[in-house]
């Protein structure tokens, strides 16, 4: 089975703080990681080459230094890895962007499973995936948990408000990953090893099957307008008192405010 | 295709740096310089007053002419034969929308025996309902309500399409906005109408709600948004209004349907349903132990509310995913969002600190929960968890 793992280099959002002067967004010294969705997508994907063996690709797109993420999906068992990198890719939009990783995929030829992370925590649309599938005519499945494979048929199990639905579909298909039960599994020695000799080839616009119009910020539908820092919470209020009379205290603010 | 800055014009007031996500503008000799971690998002081109920074986009093709796309569409979303409450929010967004360009606002309805919940979405305010129904739209599959979408989108040209950011409006809103070919706005928080230019304003978190963005789609149509539940208030329905049908009739091959629904499983011994929530407590490892989650639920029945829970919880194994909070599990915004024993961990802090009220629990003054706490009681949510339960229930009855 050919599986294609996308992968996004994105910041440790969780390591972002805002400048209390400016209210910006302190950028330097937040690492870049593998986007956490990401890294369940390429676990689920072990897991299937684990069971019937394969070929993992872990695919990105985004700078030079992106190639770091994908030396790092190397060393927990990927197979191999495309870094898409032009000054042309850059600014997409998802619509964009999908395009472009569809036209890598389309190049590789005879892919049976594409595996993405459910959302990126930077940008968090969630949009890619379905989007991939779109461009390349094939079906989808978002908010996946488990995927069973038996020959073409796939049997995935998809995120529910209580629970999940279990869904039925044929390769080739793109999946969408929510956290799975088990962590993504660490890197190897042998496998950082491989990741640290592995040059990763990197295609650009010129590689691809591509109109130049149709990426990058040129093939993006949507333009940011404005960014701007959200309005931080005042400092709230810790009520004193012990448990009883605090209790009594915040039930009678909730009231007060009708809040209840 | 870059961004460039006119240095003549650059009077060096260095608006344009805090504008960068990217921290790719500094100052070089009193000059704004774009460096190498421009990615050409084009955010500080409106920035600068002084017209110094211009984003240089390669001609577009001959655009289609947008004017001929009029009105605001709402993708009707239904379970069990009940219309979902966000559907019914954005139809009285979209209808404020619609009043404020002087069109129309239409619910987009697919499924099978469906017609009945028009007189709902007339009596909320739409204009129209599209109808789309039969046994191919019994239960949501991505290909058959993207045809029948991309069908009445081809045929009727509606200005904008909202959806709700739930799974399935985040399914198949992607998959149509690349059929169509047009942007997409994920998880928006605010929708309004730009005087200028008569776009739609789509602001959305971003950075795990570190920062907002506003989006405009200019050149296609129809400009999409999906949105999250509980932003906008449900309207009052009022029912002698009445609306007008458009019917369509749809012939969906079978094998036009990549997926199939075999199964329906409930994992949630109660409700996960934490995106539509008004109230939502949930339980960290301040709890000590699974059982304590019992306790949680009860408060959350006394507030008929949701059950939430941080990652370490579930990942302890003491409450399944569905409940999860944060980064890697759910975003919510409920009114009020109560934290029993949750340290507040900058991950679990990005899935819930638009909530309108946060009440915070936890024996450690020094937990980083009680700095977006609108209230904090440092005390042993034994004691407080259970004495708070019982004084709601008092004045709630």
């Amino acid at each position: 089975m050919e599986i294609v793992v996308c992968v996004k280099q994105v910041p440790d959002t969780t390591e972002v703080k805002i400048d209390p002067v400016t209210n910006t967004l302190i950028r330097e010294g937040v690492p870049s990681i593998v986007n956490p969705f990401d890294k369940y997508a390429l676990e689920m994907a072990l897991q299937l080459k684990d069971k019937h063996g394969g070929r993992i690709t872990a695919l990105s797109m985004g700078p030079p230094q992106a190639a770091n993420a994908l030396k790092e999906c190397i060393a927990m068992g990927a197979d191999q890895a495309i870094l898409l990198s032009d000054r042309a890719f850059a600014g997409g939009d998802t619509l964009a962007t999908s395009y472009t990783l569809s036209a890598a995929v389309r190049k590789m030829g005879n892919v049976d499973l594409i595996i993405c992370g459910k959302q990126a925590i930077d940008g968090d649309t969630a949009q890619v995936g379905p989007e991939m599938a779109e461009h390349l005519g094939i079906g989808q499945i978002t908010y996946v948990s488990n995927i069973e494979v038996d020959g073409e048929r796939v049997i995935a199990d998809r995120e529910q408000d209580e629970g999940y639905d279990v869904i039925e579909a044929r390769l080739p298909l793109v999946v969408s990953i929510i956290k799975l039960p088990t962590d993504p599994r660490l890197p190897t020695v042998k496998g950082t090893a491989r990741a640290y000799r592995t040059e990763i080839p990197v295609w650009t616009a010129a590689d691809l099957d591509i109109d130049v119009k149709d990426v990058g910020l040129n093939g993006s539908p949507t333009l940011v307008k404005r960014i701007f820092t959200p309005q931080r919470r005042g400092q709230g209020e810790i009520i004193e008192g012990d448990s009883k009379n605090a209790v009594d205290l915040l039930v009678d603010k909730l009231m007060q405010a009708k809040i209840i | 295709m870059s961004v460039k800055i006119i240095s003549e014009e650059c009077v060096g007031c260095e608006m344009c740096i805090e504008s960068c996500p990217f921290g790719a503008i500094v100052m070089k000799d009193d000059k704004a310089v774009i460096t190498d971690d421009c990615t050409s998002c084009g955010a500080c081109e409106s920035v600068c007053n002084f017209s110094a920074i211009v984003v240089e986009r390669e001609k577009a093709e001959e655009p289609e002419d947008i004017s001929s796309y009029k009105g605001v569409w709402v993708f009707i979303e239904h379970r069990d034969g009940h219309i979902r409450n966000v559907s019914m929010e954005l139809v009285g967004e979209g209808r404020k929308l619609a009043e404020e360009l002087g069109e129309e606002v239409s619910a987009v309805l697919i499924g099978d025996n469906v017609a009945g919940m028009s007189k709902d979405l007339f009596a909320s305010g739409a204009d129209n309902v599209y109808l789309a129904e039969g046994s191919a739209f019994k239960n949501y599959t991505t290909d058959a309500y993207t045809i029948a979408f991309t069908h009445l989108i081809r045929k009727y040209r509606p200005s904008v399409i909202l959806l709700g950011a739930t799974n399935d409006g985040r399914d198949l809103g992607p998959r149509v906005a690349a059929r169509v070919k047009t942007g997409l706005t994920a998880d928006c928080t605010s929708l309004a109408i730009d005087p200028d230019t008569r776009l739609v304003a789509w602001t959305r978190p971003a950075f795990g709600g570190n920062i907002m963005a506003t989006i405009f789609c200019p050149n296609h149509r129809p400009q999409m948004g999906t949105v999250r539940p509980k932003v906008f208030k449900k309207p009052e329905p009022d029912y002698s209004r009445t609306g007008k049908t458009i019917r369509e009739e749809l012939a969906i091959k079978a094998e036009d349907i990549r997926t199939k629904l075999i199964d329906v499983v409930k994992v949630c011994s109660v409700s996960c349903n934490l995106e539509d929530a008004v109230f939502i407590v949930s339980g960290g490892r301040g709890l000590g132990k699974p059982e304590g989650f019992r306790m949680v639920e009860e408060l959350a029945q006394v507030l008929k509310g949701t059950v939430g829970s941080s990652r370490a919880a579930v990942d302890a194994g003491w409450m399944p995913y569905p409940h999860q909070v944060g980064q890697t599990g759910k975003t919510v915004a409920p009114k009020i969002y109560i934290a029993c024993g949750i340290s507040g961990a900058i991950q679990h802090l990005a899935g819930m600190q638009t909530s309108d009220v946060i009440i915070a629990i936890n024996k450690d003054p020094d937990a980083p929960i009680f700095k977006v706490a609108t209230y904090g009681i440092v005390g042993d949510v034994y004691e407080v968890v259970p004495a708070l339960t019982a004084r709601l229930r008092e004045v709630l009855q």
